[in-house]
């Protein structure tokens, strides 16, 4: 069966706008866990609401950018303090609970949204329309643009990572807690800080992802699936591992999606977590450890 | 300076510290001797705020600093060099000092001067600076260790074994550092098993058994008669 | 503790909850008599999660799969064989679930922890979206219905199934599968499961085969998980993907977690109560009772991680 070379060229750049934004809600998830152990269920919920602030702050002012601003800066606050309230007082306890207590917060979440919003869809505007040529094909300008600031976030925080004063912090807390903490570093604020980060990258997905679907309340749920799927994929705390993930992942999903509906093309994500499981269990990018 | 009153303290349910008193004055050295399962890191550790004391109280410069998080501890002035060295193996050698470097109230000048000052006396840093600290060699990654506690400026440094497995000729770079420290008023708690070493550097020693201190006296005493150091070490 | 275990206290307890149970649908009208019935059922499922949570230690997401298959499988038998067999439905659905409670015992041997929970997430997506997707044999979104079989014991007696007897046949189902669970758990086998909650590397140094037991408990869970959905599917004449989605899990863990983990009764306790807390804030607050309840949840697992049966752990497991 032949498949028009355009087709293909279009699900291609597809799952590369995909997979950035994928990558984008992943790396936040992928620190947070790497940095203090948890698996933050709550993490869709901060992508859903930071979605639904963009579509307010950008009826209020009109502008995409300060949508995306204000959305970042209102859910880093938000993911600070479930992180203090909720997550501090469970430092040292079974893994386990975090993931009940995050997936309790994120039930709340979900459920304060279909309260403040309803269950309709809001829509976001673009801040641009207007196509141009790839090849024989008109695409959308917009989906570019997603791709590449979703680049620039992860780009600024791999940077930020490296160095730093901060970033120093935070790799040093990463691999030893305990020593970072011996060494001065203000252990549970380098945490509440992380998790502020990758809620903020979460929220920032959020906004930019809005005008490709409706934002609603339950947008998250699929989100955090395929999230935990690409982290565990690309190994649980590899930030490098995860984007290369998300890629890899969203490139195979657009891919499939010429001969299976969408909603079928979701099963190859799950075939490549099982499969990564099965023969690489540390993760699909990630050197077999000694 | 630095002084411990009977603390006790559990590692889960065992109990480790039976009540332990220590006193360290301004720029002493003190040595901790004891046999392996004391309870001699346990103590370094519940003075740095890495185990919580169930009993007892320890103060610093007159500020009571039992159950003060680590990094506040650190901040007040305490230095600490564990037993397995734990550098950050994936920062490399410069990394590794700034996380004592970066603090508040450090100008960049203090800084250099700090900088300098540590690869003077570890010259191999300097050379390894921009090198994964797990690429070090065991040795080196003591140095390391050092040099990162000592960039906290600290008015003391808990070292726990420093020369656990290193070379003799290592052993005797760490007799230096020791001595340098102390001419620069630093106060140092040093656990050891070398107990030679830790004779000649310290000016008083405790011994430990069981989680308590069994014996404590001038160095200087137990030098000319180890009687005591045969009987509670077995050597 | 050296006194005697108070066992007299418990069956009194038990007999008294029971005979509650059996005078229910008597005393309480039509809409409590199907709540309670209700919560029996889902009471059954968040037992044979206990059996993995709170015995053995293994976070599953995936119980609404179990769940779903037991489901689906009762409606198979219902809607292909004519007459509609009570029993063959019965079958079909533990067959269903069974299938499902392989694949899943096959990767709780293989993975821990984290991984292991995420992957039977993941499970319950892959049948939601395979159930969502297949509509020429699932009806897809809509689902199935199909009609009551007849409560028939063979060569004995058959008729319909009333509102009252079905709730006996439930409470019957429920406490016999409660009975034979706590049958297990009190058996050294169980002894074993909770030793690999508390320790699994002890437990294997020992000597003992932790995969083994492992793939058992989940089998075990994946039967009785799917025995509630084939009387879920009774009760109710109708399958939907809805129940198959990963959240329907979380609800179940909810349960797990509030009624308290490691003693049976706990989450049947923690079922009645969130269902209660529903049918309450629901009068205030329509559809969004979860924003109450998840709070109530997530405060529960930071402060009281035990549950509110969790307190009587000990002496239920006697």
């Amino acid at each position: 069966m032949t498949v028009p070379f355009d087709l293909l060229l279009v699900q291609m750049v597809n799952g590369i706008v995909s997979g950035m934004i994928l990558a984008l809600v992943a790396s936040g998830l992928t620190l947070i866990f790497g940095i203090m152990d948890v698996v933050n269920f709550a993490h869709g919920e901060l992508f859903m609401l930071g979605a639904y602030v963009g579509t307010t702050t950008l009826v209020v002012t009109g502008s995409f950018w300060l949508a995306l601003l204000v959305a970042s800066v209102t859910i880093a606050l938000l993911g600070a303090v479930l992180q203090i309230t909720a997550l501090r007082p469970l430092l040292g306890r079974d893994p386990l609970t975090t993931i009940l207590a995050t997936f309790g917060i994120s039930l709340v979440l979900q459920n304060y949204a279909l309260w403040q919003y309803g269950p309709v869809a809001r829509k976001i505007q673009e801040p641009f329309t207007g196509q141009f040529q790839l090849f024989h094909v008109e695409y959308p300008w917009y989906r570019i643009v997603i791709a590449v600031l979703s680049a620039v976030i992860i780009g600024g925080l791999w940077l930020f990572m490296k160095y730093g004063k901060y970033g120093i912090w935070i790799r040093a807390t990463t691999q030893d807690r305990i020593m970072a903490s011996a060494m001065g570093i203000p252990v549970p604020l380098v945490h509440t800080g992380v998790f502020a980060i990758g809620a903020a990258m979460a929220a920032a997905s959020g906004v930019l992802f809005g005008p490709l679907v409706g934002v609603n309340h339950a947008m998250g749920l699929d989100f955090i699936l395929k999230a935990f799927i690409v982290v565990v994929v690309g190994g649980m705390g590899n930030l490098g591992g995860s984007i290369l993930a998300s890629i890899f992942i969203s490139l195979l999903e657009a891919f499939a999606s010429i001969w299976m509906s969408p909603a079928q093309a979701v099963i190859v994500s799950f075939v490549v977590l099982i499969l990564t499981l099965l023969f690489r269990p540390t993760g699909l990018f990630v050197p077999t450890p000694k | 300076m630095l002084s411990v009153q009977n603390v006790h303290a559990y590692y889960g349910k065992s109990h480790i510290l039976h009540g332990v008193s220590i006193e360290v004055a301004p720029g002493e050295v003190v040595g901790l001797l004891g046999r392996n399962g004391v309870g001699k890191s346990t103590t370094l550790k519940t003075i740095m705020g890495l185990v919580r004391p169930s009993e007892g109280t320890i103060a610093f410069e007159g500020r009571d600093i039992d159950g003060m998080p680590p990094h506040r501890v650190a901040r007040l002035g305490i230095g600490y060099v564990p037993e397995d060295r734990r550098i950050f193996r994936l920062l490399t050698v410069i990394e590794n000092l700034r996380t004592g470097l970066d603090r508040q109230g450090v100008t960049d000048r203090r800084r250099e001067e700090l900088l300098e000052k540590v690869y003077q006396r570890f010259p191999v840093l300097r050379e390894r600076r921009d090198q994964a600290g797990g690429t070090l060699s065991g040795g080196e990654q003591q140095m390391l260790a050092i040099a990162r506690a000592i960039m906290l400026e600290p008015k003391i440094i808990l070292l726990d074994e420093p020369t656990e497995g290193l070379m003799p000729r290592m052993v005797a770079q760490i007799r230096e550092i020791i001595g340098v420290l102390h001419k620069e008023r630093v106060a140092i708690l040093l656990v050891e098993q070398n107990v030679p070493l830790t004779l000649e550097v310290s000016s008083r020693i405790y011994i430990m058994e069981k989680g308590v201190v069994r014996h404590h006296a001038p160095a200087a005493e137990l030098r000319a008669n180890n009687a005591v150091i045969h009987q509670y070490l077995g050597i | 503790m050296t006194a005697r275990p108070p066992a007299t206290g418990y069956w009194i307890g038990f007999f008294v909850v029971l005979g509650l149970l059996i005078v229910a649908p008597l005393v309480l009208p039509a809409f409590w008599r199907r709540f309670a019935t209700e919560i029996l059922i889902w009471g059954l499922l968040a037992m044979s999660s206990d059996i993995l949570i709170g015995y053995t230690g293994m976070v599953s997401f995936g119980h609404s799969a179990f769940f779903g298959l037991g489901m689906y499988g009762a409606a198979a038998a219902l809607l292909t064989v004519r007459p509609p067999s009570l029993w063959l439905a019965l079958l079909y659905g533990l067959v269903g679930a069974g299938v499902v409670a392989v694949f899943v015992a096959y990767f709780a041997t293989r993975l821990r922890d984290i991984y292991f929970s995420i992957t039977t997430l993941v499970f319950s997506q892959i049948f939601y979206v395979i159930i969502f997707t297949w509509t020429e044999v699932t009806g897809g979104e809509n689902g199935l219905t199909f009609s009551q079989p007849p409560l028939s014991i063979p060569g004995v007696w058959s008729g319909r199934f009333t509102a009252d007897t079905l709730h006996w046949f439930v409470l019957a189902i429920v406490t016999a599968s409660y009975l034979t669970l706590r049958r297990i758990t009190q058996s050294p086998f169980g002894m074993v499961l909770q030793s690999i909650r508390e320790n699994e590397p002890r437990t294997r140094a020992i000597g003992y085969h932790v995969e083994r037991y492992k793939i058992v408990a989940v089998m075990l869970s994946g039967l009785f998980a799917g025995l509630s959905g084939v009387l879920y599917a009774i009760q109710n004449k109708f399958a939907a993907p809805d129940f198959v989605f990963f959240l329907i899990s979380g609800e179940v863990v909810v349960f797990n977690v509030m009624g308290g983990m490691g003693t049976l009764v706990g989450p049947v306790a923690g079922a009645a109560l969130f269902f209660l807390l529903r049918e309450g804030f629901s009068r205030f607050l329509t559809e969004y009772y979860l924003i109450p309840v998840g709070v109530i949840f997530t405060l529960m697992v930071i402060f009281m991680p035990q549950g509110v049966l969790g307190l009587l752990r000990r002496p239920l497991n006697r």
